[in-house]
């Protein structure tokens, strides 16, 4: 904001001359990449292949149709494995995350210099893998299975989780603690009774949304070999069976709508 | 009893909050402690119960030495002191009867609190001092399911269920209509007469200091500027503290919405 006493008045400006030109470089940057990047785009396309798109998603929309609606007796024990594989993972996941953010949030961590950035660096170690990546690596050292899909469901929803958690933590009303503390509380007590019941409807909240977004990555994790829906889509894509590929399509589309269904259901109970 | 000398506190920012406060407090005296926003009333009374730490000078309670605790005895020293804050500071979603219940923490092991098996003393006195402040009924609802005034009654309950030797209360009216903050001042009055409690009072408000007090200290930029009985606070002395203003003015201006607050009637009968 800029002020100036002019002969006619104060004339009084929303951003200064450098502000302006700041966004306009910032706006001419946005677009050239923009560019760039469709140039880039550009360079690998086949314009055949794109030419020919058209008869091509007709052609396999046509072999989906009708789905393979006998196929879904095949699919009850995969869709009961993908199930257990995100609740399962989900709960080893929000049973490390809370240590794990308890030591991460800056209020409550036993030290700032040392533990600290270890817990944040297990929070980004474990957001930045995509829980597809831990089980093609778990795959390779725990063999293929629904222990695999498991552990890597688990290992990437710590970070989510112990991230989403620590800021809670973080936010909480500081009032209430020193009330706490004032009455001559320990450590515990004082999480027991004032931090605890501060961030527990965030905790329920981001467990099940954790959980619904476990039940849709469980659901493909199968195409590396670790279990469940996944497995049998594999197996469905390689032999070109279009129609069992659509089946299990509605499968996971009606799983992941009664997931949410539930997740919206508890946050709405919690909040 | 409760003795300060030289207190004082300086904030890592380099801001000079308190500077060598020293006074007596006898048991049974009900101090206001007055003075304008940011003279360091808060960080005085925080600086007792170590909420704060002091940077200099010495609080003794009953011949506790309280400035060097550390862990465990600091911890013991707090169980002695019960404190009112502003805004209430309860456990928002506590029950009421866990709210009374945290202020017997400190005797507590954890596991027995984690579990919420408190002694059956603790319960029966959580109990009569719910029924004291004229809540007996609710100790089950949740403490953000009551009103301000009720609020602040929980939290002197809470307060009280540790059977305190001082009561700490931090601008107690700070949130509450007229009618309810004399309430709330009276109930703090009595249950301080009643067990010879000695309390150290920080409000804003003058009339209120004057009328539930003992004693009034007047602080202003950290430093005691008055002290003495409520009926020596007169205007000269209300400008040592606060500065120039019309007090006459503002006297008969705070008795005026008093009165008005007082006799919701006419409001009702001019709705009709």
């Amino acid at each position: 904001m800029t002020q100036a006493q002019t002969q006619t008045g104060p004339t009084w400006q929303f951003r200064s001359g450098k502000q302006q030109l700041l966004r306009w470089a910032g706006w001419f940057w946005l677009v050239a990449l923009t560019v760039f990047c469709w140039e880039l785009m550009n360079r690998d396309t086949i314009w055949a292949f794109v030419a020919d798109a058209p008869d091509q998603a007709a052609d396999i929309g046509d072999r989906m149709f009708p789905p393979a609606w006998g196929y879904v007796n095949e699919l009850w024990g995969p869709l009961w494995d993908t199930l257990n594989i995100a609740t399962l993972g989900t709960i080893i996941g929000v049973v490390i995350a809370i240590p794990v953010a308890f030591l991460a949030a800056s209020n409550t961590t036993p030290s700032r210099r040392f533990v600290r950035p270890v817990a944040l660096l297990i929070i980004v170690t474990s957001r930045s893998i995509n829980s597809l990546i831990w089980a093609l690596l778990l795959v390779a050292i725990i063999g293929p299975g629904l222990l695999s899909g498991i552990v890597a469901i688990g290992l990437r929803s710590i970070g989510f989780v112990a991230k989403l958690l620590y800021e809670a933590i973080e936010e909480i009303d500081v009032r209430q603690v020193e009330a706490v503390r004032a009455t001559g509380a320990s450590g515990a007590q004082i999480i027991d009774y004032a931090v605890v019941p501060q961030i527990l409807p965030a905790f329920w909240g981001i467990s099940v949304f954790r959980w619904d977004i476990n039940i849709r990555e469980s659901t493909i994790l199968g195409l590396v070999g670790a279990g469940g829906l996944g497995l049998q889509l594999q197996a469905s894509l390689s032999t070109l069976a279009w129609n069992q590929v659509t089946m299990i399509f509605v499968v996971i589309l009606i799983t992941v709508v009664a997931s949410e269904w539930v997740s919206a259901r508890v946050r709405q109970a919690v909040l | 009893m409760l003795e300060l000398k030289q207190l004082s506190k300086t904030y890592h920012t380099g801001d000079r909050a308190l500077t060598d406060i020293s006074f007596t407090v006898p048991a049974g005296q009900v101090v206001g402690l007055i003075g304008p926003s940011g003279a360091g009333k808060s960080t005085l009374i925080r600086c007792i119960n170590r909420l704060v730490e002091p940077s200099g000078g010495s609080i003794s309670l009953a011949n506790t030495e309280l400035t060097s605790l550390r862990g465990r005895a600091l911890r013991k020293a707090r169980r002695r002191i019960g404190m009112i804050f502003q805004e209430y500071a309860l456990v928002e979603r506590l029950t009421v009867m866990e709210n009374v219940l945290s202020g017997r923490l400190g005797y507590v092991p954890v596991w027995r609190s984690f579990l919420r098996r408190f002694n059956g003393d603790d319960i029966a006195l959580a109990f009569s001092l719910l029924e004291k402040v004229g809540l007996g009924e609710h100790h089950n609802k949740r403490a953000d399911a009551l009103s301000g005034g009720q609020r602040q009654r929980v939290g002197i309950a809470r307060a009280l269920e540790q059977n305190p030797e001082l009561l700490l209360v931090d601008e107690p009216t700070a949130s509450l209509d007229p009618k309810t903050s004399r309430q709330i001042m009276r109930l703090i009055q009595t249950v301080c007469r009643e067990r010879n409690l000695p309390a150290i009072i920080n409000i804003h408000d003058v009339m209120l200091a004057q009328q539930f007090s003992d004693r009034i200290i007047g602080l202003r930029a950290g430093e005691v500027v008055f002290d003495g009985k409520p009926e020596g606070l007169t205007d000269d002395v209300l400008t040592r503290i606060y500065g120039q203003e019309d007090w006459a003015q503002v006297r008969q201006d705070q008795s005026g919405t008093d009165t008005e607050k007082r006799s919701p009637a006419i409001d009702v009968a001019e709705g009709v």
